[in-house]
């Protein structure tokens, strides 16, 4: 019995521990992130954006959660009930269980899984069934139309964000998420002399993919400008017309979980993770969770950016983007990456 | 090793029991749902066996790719199944003999190794120990070696199959305007625009 509670309780409880840590900690993020989209939007429009709830408006978020959570979920009569309220659930399930295996710091991860970055992939390869699934039970023209081109759109640069990985995995040899953040401790800048610095990280040798992976992660994640989805120009919400109240809240929240995975994984692949960006000793004393959330945010203000500047794509622009540009590119790149650590000797 | 056990029993259970679903649900879109809890509860089982790399790949290729690709087409097909499945019965005997045979192979493959554990010792590519190796490099290794030309004809059948796609498919219907990427953007103000100057009262 004692050997049962050694194996199993304790380390089960801990586990749990850490999961309740890591998600009320992202939970709270995302409320300040979807705070700052609003407000970095409103700033490049000259608004104010939200501005009443508390000071400067920092519990927006947290009001609109009440008022989501206390509004009447209405289903409509034709709807399958079943998939319409499986489909938000889903969504949101996938998009915070991809965060399991994100290391936050050097060991901070609650599961350091070889495969880390695979797991990454099939896990948010999988968003799109909320989206299908509450496209067709809403069982209606627009949400149905939106459904259509979000499985279209997501799994078109799903393609390119795999070469993406794999161009990376190449430099790396590892698919561990820890060891990735690793090889970027030495790079470029470390090979012609420069102490370790931001220069070594994979963004800088990599330049191509870390473009193709930050537009095709706005893309995976229907970001505007490839938000068609939920054109409200063309199809009043796409799949989430018929959704209000918790479930649409859900959709929302998977969405930005969604968002904040993909930040995290720009910096993890692109950024060197948890590294400081000089190595020296005052930086190095900074905790690494610190430049990670650092980093990421700044890839999640560059997403916000985007979002204000740049109008939405038409659809046939977006497939031609995903197909006839990305994919050639990041192909071509994984077989040059490839030749050239060959031919140098510089795979680990 | 209780734990252990008991996800095999839960996965496999799960499994199975979806995998029923699939052929006995009347809703084409359910069966193709369960489908994908069945390829779920596989991958979980591969996890189990330690095979991390062919369990996540299952998730990415099956339920990521092939699968969306079905609930896509199942979605906006518009058939009346009842009528469908009226003579779905006579198909029976040709089901159950397909299924009698796999039955008969699982049973030589597992009773086989079953009875005499050293035709594994057999095999000419022994699998590492996890510890030693990840199963992914292993994968690989056997892979790009060894299998290297028989890879890569694989490879080039997938893409004779795209490309007959492609042809089947892809029609240039003449009276369409398309747009056209470059063009568009090598146009500059002279070729583009014509300064005119025009006289009032006489046009152009």
């Amino acid at each position: 019995m004692d050997a049962f509670v050694s194996t199993y309780v304790w380390p089960g409880l801990i586990m749990v521990a850490q999961s309740l840590l890591l998600l009320v900690a992202l939970l709270v993020f995302i409320a300040y992130v979807l705070l700052a989209d609003r407000k970095i939007w409103a700033a490049v429009q000259l608004r104010r954006g939200p501005n009443v709830v508390g000071p400067f408006g920092l519990f927006q978020s947290f009001a609109d959660l009440l008022k989501f959570v206390f509004k009447e979920p209405v289903i409509p009569a034709t709807a399958n009930k079943a998939i319409f309220l499986l489909a938000p659930l889903v969504s949101v399930t996938l998009a915070l269980a991809t965060w399991a295996v994100v290391p936050l710091n050097d060991g901070w991860v609650i599961a350091n899984i070889n495969v880390g970055i695979l797991y990454i992939f099939a896990i948010s390869s999988l968003e799109v069934y909320g989206i299908i699934m509450g496209g067709w039970a809403s069982n209606s023209k627009y949400p149905f139309l939106g459904a259509l081109r979000s499985a279209a759109q997501m799994v078109s640069y799903e393609v390119s964000i795999g070469f993406v990985i794999v161009t990376v995995l190449l430099c790396v040899g590892s698919l561990n998420l820890t060891d990735i953040v690793n090889s970027q401790r030495d790079g470029l800048g470390t090979m012609i002399g420069l102490p370790g610095s931001f220069l070594d990280w994979h963004w800088l040798a990599l330049f191509p993919m870390f473009v193709v992976f930050f537009i095709s992660a706005l893309a995976e994640t229907n970001r505007p400008p490839f938000d068609l989805p939920e054109a409200e120009s063309e199809l009043v919400a796409g799949f989430m017309v018929e959704y209000g109240s918790t479930p649409y809240m859900m959709f929302m929240l998977g969405e930005y979980a969604a968002i904040c995975l993909m930040c995290a994984l720009t910096t993890i692949l692109f950024l060197g993770g948890w590294l400081p960006p000089v190595d020296v000793w005052f930086l190095n004393w900074v905790p690494g969770i610190i430049w990670f959330v650092l980093k990421a945010s700044f890839v999640f203000f560059m997403f916000a950016m985007v979002k204000a500047f740049v109008p939405r794509y038409r659809y046939d622009q977006l497939m031609r983007l995903g197909w006839k540009v990305f994919l050639p590119i990041s192909l071509a790149m994984v077989v040059i990456v490839a030749f050239v650590l060959k031919l140098t000797g510089w795979s680990a | 090793m209780g734990l252990q056990a008991l996800f095999f029993y839960l996965f496999a259970f799960v499994a199975v029991a979806s995998a029923f679903m699939v052929i006995a649900s009347r809703n084409p879109v359910y069966s193709v749902l369960f489908l994908i809890l069945t390829f779920f509860n596989s991958a979980g089982l591969f996890l189990l066996t330690g095979a991390e790399f062919l369990a996540m790949i299952l998730l990415v290729v099956y339920v990521g790719a092939v699968a969306v690709l079905f609930l896509f087409v199942v979605m906006m097909l518009d058939i009346d199944f009842a009528e469908l499945r009226a003579g779905a019965l006579e198909y029976a005997p040709v089901g159950a003999l397909i299924g009698l045979i796999l039955a008969i192979e699982l049973v030589v493959v597992v009773g086989g190794s079953t009875l005499s554990p050293e035709i594994a010792a057999n095999a000419s590519m022994p699998i590492p120990p996890v510890a030693e190796r990840t199963n992914t490099a292993a994968l690989g290794d056997v892979l790009y070696t060894h299998y290297v030309y028989f890879f890569q004809i694989a490879g080039l059948v997938l893409l004779v199959a795209m490309i007959g796609a492609i042809v089947l498919t892809l029609r240039h219907k003449p009276h369409i305007k398309r747009q056209d990427i470059p063009t568009q953007v090598a146009r500059t103000p002279e070729t583009a625009v014509e300064v005119v100057k025009v006289k009032p009262g006489q046009g152009i």
